[in-house]
């Protein structure tokens, strides 16, 4: 939203101080001001000139020297400007001055372009006779203005040369930019604006001047109108204007128009679209000869319709889409655009105004369904106030009596249900106070409440809303206003008087931060990667048609398909960032994430909360093997107080190494798995040379088993003793084999042992292994005898020997 | 043989000259063991005690006591010099270059999002907020209707909404753990919630379709706006420096009223105008308000007994602006060049 300062003080007449100052006072009370432009920036010493007399130059085909007025004196100015005649009124930029742009309308240079006298082929030029791309607008806003010409005033206007130039263009002004919330919908008008800077400022507010308007016939003899459908059209007010002189508008009309970046057209189109800004209340012109039996009836579109709108774009039309139509055909897309077959052209006699005010969320839906936002439509989905549609309709209508560019038909055909009442609100003068933590007085909030057009009933305390405040409903609503107009940097800075006092963090997210310390000592780095991916994902991953994986929740509407579903499984995002690196030759990358997966409670398509898994996914290439990143699963798990044994089963994943992979089991449960990336799956992650290694763990397994509350149980007083095995063994026999007969059969004086040499080749006979362990032996209560330690040893012997297992002398 | 007082100091001059002598630890040995060693000459002298005159015995020993003492005082002076000697020399042999590179354990790199996080997560758990978290798939109730944002709305369409169907999406914020949190029925609530949000807002350097909030509620009897601008300078100052300073504008929630955005006094500048705060001195960084009554009653919770203020506060806005990250895609890539260096 952007208003021209000039506009404001129409409304605001005693308005006195700087830009800066109005954007900061207005952003305080609540109209934020995103900034302002001078429509005089870098435009100095910019005077009106005329011109005397128009010699040839003696040396340059393309030139032309100029004698000009400018009022203190006469300056030669030498041009290649076309479009000068003797005794024409041009903008002159005395030598010293500054202009905005250069004449080709590029982009302005930050400050300005500096002109100084100097020599045009020989031929000395005081200045520069000005185009309105050198003033820093353009042909779009000045349709007036030549192309590749100076731009000419009017002679007519009583422009004297000397005069100043810029404030005879009307852009001694200043263009104020607003972020207007939704909830301000009266905001989206110069009006609204204005009232909001008399209430900031605590200054007057003076309405337009709106007369009464018409001649004795009767706008219902000419026009009726039919809403048929009234959930989508609140009111239709029309009135009829005859006799229209199209012509240009006045001055005034046009600079306004032209700061709030509008071109003007003609009188009828800007009158309609100068309310439109003023009010805030978007208005149409219907060509009367063209709507067929008289009427207008407001009715749904039918499915399949098609529709002409004035650009000439035919439209596809469904049976929400709310028409204008007359007697036989639409004439109109409701609130949006209206139609070729009905536009007012330069042979227009008759016009029909409407005013009127729809559905805004229908008019949002239709004209994203169609395809086409409008000025119009932009704001009437804000949806708007009904009574502000009769006021817009009387300007419009004085407007054009003021103009003098046709007859207004007297009364108006204006069909509405129930218009909005004025609302009442309690008045709690305590109760703000105690909501804002303030010590405002009563009359201190009435007087902001009356400079905000709220009126107060002292006998029932009641504050008495004006319509276009649809947004002040409730209490908080009251405490607002009070709190805007009084200051928000003077409430006071205070700390709750709150009894709740404990904070902290929750367990699982404790669990987090230990995986997330644990990652991070052993080197890996947090990544954060998105929760939506491809379908392709899943053949990446080489995962079979039916694996469940490839049940995950679609969003309708992605931002494309490479976003379309919700992640089921945690490696894409991790694999993706690991080829990031790989493909940037990042040497010995290891990565992790913490972040959730999404898992459907029931079929497809959900209708609940889906499941939400937190992941611990680890993924590195490099300098890292299976066993090292077996090393960061188990010392987390160690870490989160999960003193159990972990175990490993072999698995059958996928996109990982067929005989590189397992799954990780505490407790019975599957909490993890681990493995090196099949070089499939690396391959369709560009990083067919790379050996890389990821380690996933399924968080709420952890969560539900960790405990933090570590028990000391004494250092070990007697000695320990340790006997070494070393063994010939069968090569299907895993170590986790072994380790389950070191513990089933160690039994309680079994303090821990370690593999501490694999070999296989040579001196081992085929299909064997050799293994070597150390396993020690203590008791807690006294020294061992070597018969106790013999006859352990012996029963670890039994249980390998029946694994097929031999001892190496 | 008589033991002359003489023959004493002669000894023990001599004695006095080899320990002078003796330039290594082997040496001092060589001369202890020549003159008070077990056939030392100072022992040798003592075999003749025999003949000393009784009355003269007590006398004379003390003589040699006297010479004896002498050496070895002088030997063991002469030893702890050698050895002084001796370790400042391997000492200055064992020198090492300490300008050498580290033998260094590589550790990994939290990422900026988490460590602003952090830094959130304590500066409002010190301030007695409890962290909570939410559904990332949620419910339209949650993400609007309970959050004064009915079918409607015009805010719905302003916070581009990646739907699942028509009543679950991808929650546009996390202020439905707000309602979450206030159905559970246990007042007072003093909560931050941080988490994934979603938009569908294409990739660029400003934009993520998927970014974190943290959402931040207080209900509890006696609450104010007054407090709510208390509560946010306090941790403004805490995240940027004491010197930070807060201005509070008004603003339009539909889930609060009064509703506010809080700027900061930029903490490049101090406020004097930089390209970080584009030349304007302050930096918007969240948005808060009084919890609308309306959001209280459809939570069951008496809008007259109690009161509230929440609080949004965008995650990546935070990382963005403090560790001077100019690329929000950068935070997306998780390439370890950009890691590393937090």
């Amino acid at each position: 939203m952007k208003t021209p300062l000039s506009w404001i003080q129409t409304f605001v007449p005693d308005l006195n101080c700087t830009d800066q100052e109005f954007m900061d006072a207005m952003t305080m009370s609540g109209t934020k001001c995103e900034g302002y432009e001078r429509l005089d920036k870098n435009l100095e010493n910019i005077v009106i000139g005329k011109i005397e007399k128009i010699e040839r130059h003696p040396d340059a085909d393309k030139l032309i020297v100029c004698q000009v007025d400018v009022g203190s004196e006469k300056v030669q100015i030498v041009t290649g400007a076309p479009n000068v005649s003797e005794g024409d009124i041009v903008p002159v930029v005395l030598s010293g001055g500054k202009v905005a742009g250069g004449h080709d309308g590029g982009p302005l240079p930050e400050n300005g372009i500096k002109i100084k006298a100097g020599k045009l082929r020989g031929v000395e030029s005081n200045g520069m006779m000005c185009s309105i791309e050198e003033l820093g607008s353009s042909r779009d806003v000045y349709p007036d203005a030549a192309e590749d010409g100076i731009y000419l005033l009017p002679k007519d206007a009583g422009l004297k040369p000397g005069d100043d130039a810029i404030e005879a263009l009307g852009m001694r002004d200043t263009v104020f930019d607003y972020e207007i919330t939704s909830n301000r919908v009266d905001c989206y008008s110069i009006m609204g604006v204005a009232r909001e800077a008399a209430a900031t400022f605590n200054l007057p507010f003076h309405y337009p001047d709106v007369k009464e308007t018409g001649n004795s016939e009767k706008a219902s003899d000419y026009i009726s109108v039919d809403i048929e459908d009234k959930d989508l059209c609140t009111r239709y007010i029309a009135r009829v204007v005859k006799n229209i002189k199209i012509g240009e508008s006045p001055d005034w009309m046009k600079k306004r128009l032209r700061a709030c970046g509008i071109r003007p057209i003609s009188n009828i189109v800007d009158i309609t679209n100068f309310v439109m800004l003023e009010y805030g209340q978007p208005m149409h012109a219907f060509d009367l000869s063209t709507i067929a039996g008289n009427k207008i009836v407001v009715k749904r579109a039918k499915d399949g319709d098609t529709f002409t709108t004035l650009d000439g774009e035919e439209r596809k039309l469904d049976s929400d889409v709310l028409t204008i139509c007359d007697g036989e055909k639409a004439v109109a897309l409701a609130g949006i655009m209206g139609g070729e077959n009905s536009m007012i052209t330069d042979s227009v006699h008759d016009v029909l105004f409407e005013a009127a005010t729809f559905n805004g969320a229908n008019i949002r839906k239709s004209s994203k369904r169609i395809g086409l936002r409008t000025d119009s439509s932009s704001i009437f989905e804000k949806g708007l106030d009904p009574n502000n549609a009769y006021d817009a309709m009387e300007r419009a209508c004085s407007l054009i009596e003021e103009l003098g560019c046709g007859e207004v038909v007297g009364g108006r055909v204006d069909v509405h249900g129930e218009l909005p009442e004025k609302k009442r609100i309690a008045f709690e003068p305590e109760r703000i106070n105690a909501f804002l933590g303030t010590d405002i007085s009563k009359d201190a909030m009435l007087s902001y409440f009356k400079r905000l057009e709220v009126e107060y009933d002292e006998n029932k305390n009641e504050l008495v809303v004006p319509t276009f405040r649809q947004d002040l409903i409730g209490f908080a609503d009251s405490s607002e206003e009070v709190a805007r107009l009084y200051g928000y940097d003077k409430i006071p800075t205070t700390l709750p008087k709150d009894t709740s006092q404990i904070g902290g963090i929750p367990f699982k997210i404790r669990v987090e931060n230990i995986a997330r310390d644990t990652a991070i000592a052993f080197g890996f780095s947090q990544g954060y990667c998105y929760s939506f991916e491809s379908p392709a994902v899943f053949d990446k991953l080489r995962l079979p048609e039916d694996a469940p994986e490839r049940k995950a929740i679609q969003i309708s509407n992605p931002l494309g398909v490479d976003f379309s579903i919700m992640r089921t499984i945690p490696l894409n995002g991790i694999l993706g960032s690991l080829s990031t690196n790989f493909n940037h030759r990042n040497e010995n990358v290891r990565l992790f994430e913490l972040a959730n997966i999404y898992l459907p409670k029931t079929e497809l398509p959900i209708t609940d909360y889906p499941e939400e898994r937190m992941q611990f996914t680890l993924g590195a290439y490099g300098d890292i093997d299976f066993y090292e990143m077996k090393g960061v699963v188990e010392e987390f798990i160690g870490k989160t107080g999960m003193d159990g044994r972990i175990k490993y089963e072999v698995s059958k994943r996928s996109y990982l190494h067929p005989g590189r992979q397992a799954d990780v089991i505490y407790d019975g449960a599957k909490v993890g798995y681990l493995g090196e990336v099949h070089p499939l799956t690396a391959k369709a992650y560009d990083m067919a040379k790379a050996e890389v290694y990821i380690a996933v763990i399924d968080m709420p397994e952890i969560v539900q088993r960790a405990s933090f509350e570590p028990r000391y149980s004494g250092v070990a007083k007697f000695p320990a003793v340790s006997r070494d095995l070393s063994m010939v063994v069968p090569e299907n026999i895993c170590a986790q084999d072994i380790d389950d007969i070191i513990i089933q059969r160690g039994g309680k004086i079994l303090e821990s042992y370690k593999l501490f040499d694999v070999y296989e080749g040579e001196q081992i006979e085929r299909g064997y292994k050799s293994m070597a362990y150390t396993v020690v032996f203590r008791a807690k209560d006294k020294t061992l005898s070597e018969d106790e330690i013999n006859s352990v040893m012996k029963k670890i012997l039994n249980g390998l020997e029946r694994l097929g297992i031999e001892l190496r002398s | 043989m008589a033991i002359s007082k003489e023959d004493l100091e002669q000894i023990r001059d001599r004695a006095l000259e080899a320990i002078k002598e003796a330039g290594a630890l082997e040496a001092l040995n060589d001369v202890r063991v020549a003159f008070t060693g077990k056939k030392g000459e100072l022992t040798e002298v003592l075999k003749g005690m025999k003949d000393v005159a009784k009355e003269d015995r007590p006398k004379v020993g003390a003589l040699v006591n006297e010479t004896r003492d002498i050496i070895e005082d002088a030997i063991n002076k002469a030893k702890e010099n050698l050895e002084a000697t001796a370790l400042e020399a391997r000492l200055e042999n064992e020198t090492i270059d300490v300008t050498l590179p580290a033998k260094r354990r590589r550790l990994g790199h939290m990422h900026p999002n988490a460590i602003a996080l952090d830094e959130l997560e304590r500066i409002f758990t010190g301030m007695g907020y409890e962290v909570v978290e939410g559904p990332e798939v949620e419910k339209d109730y949650y993400n609007f209707e309970a959050l004064n944002i009915p079918a409607d709305h015009p805010a719905k369409d302003e916070q581009d909404t990646f739907y699942i169907n028509g009543d679950i999406l991808l929650r546009t914020q996390t202020s439905g753990t707000q309602i979450h949190e206030m159905e559970k029925g246990r007042l007072p609530i003093k909560m931050i919630s941080p988490g994934r949000v979603f938009r569908s807002d294409e990739v660029d350097a400003t934009h993520s379709p998927s970014f974190h909030q943290i959402e931040g509620l207080l209900i509890d009897e006696e609450v104010t706006l007054a407090d709510l601008k208390g509560t946010l300078e306090t941790f403004a100052k805490k995240l940027f420096g004491e010197d930070t300073k807060v201005k509070f504008r008004p603003h339009h929630f539909p889930f609060t009223e009064p509703s506010a955005e809080m700027d900061v006094s930029c903490f490049k500048c101090g406020g004097k105008g930089c390209r970080f705060c584009k030349g304007e001195g302050w930096i918007e960084i969240l948005g808060c308000g009084m919890v609308h009554p309306h959001v209280l009653e459809m939570c069951k919770i008496d809008p007259i007994k109690y009161k509230g203020f929440a609080f949004g506060i965008g995650l990546e806005r935070i990382a963005l602006l403090k560790y001077e990250i100019d690329d929000m895609r950068l935070l997306y890539e998780n390439d370890y060049r950009f890691l590393e260096q937090f």
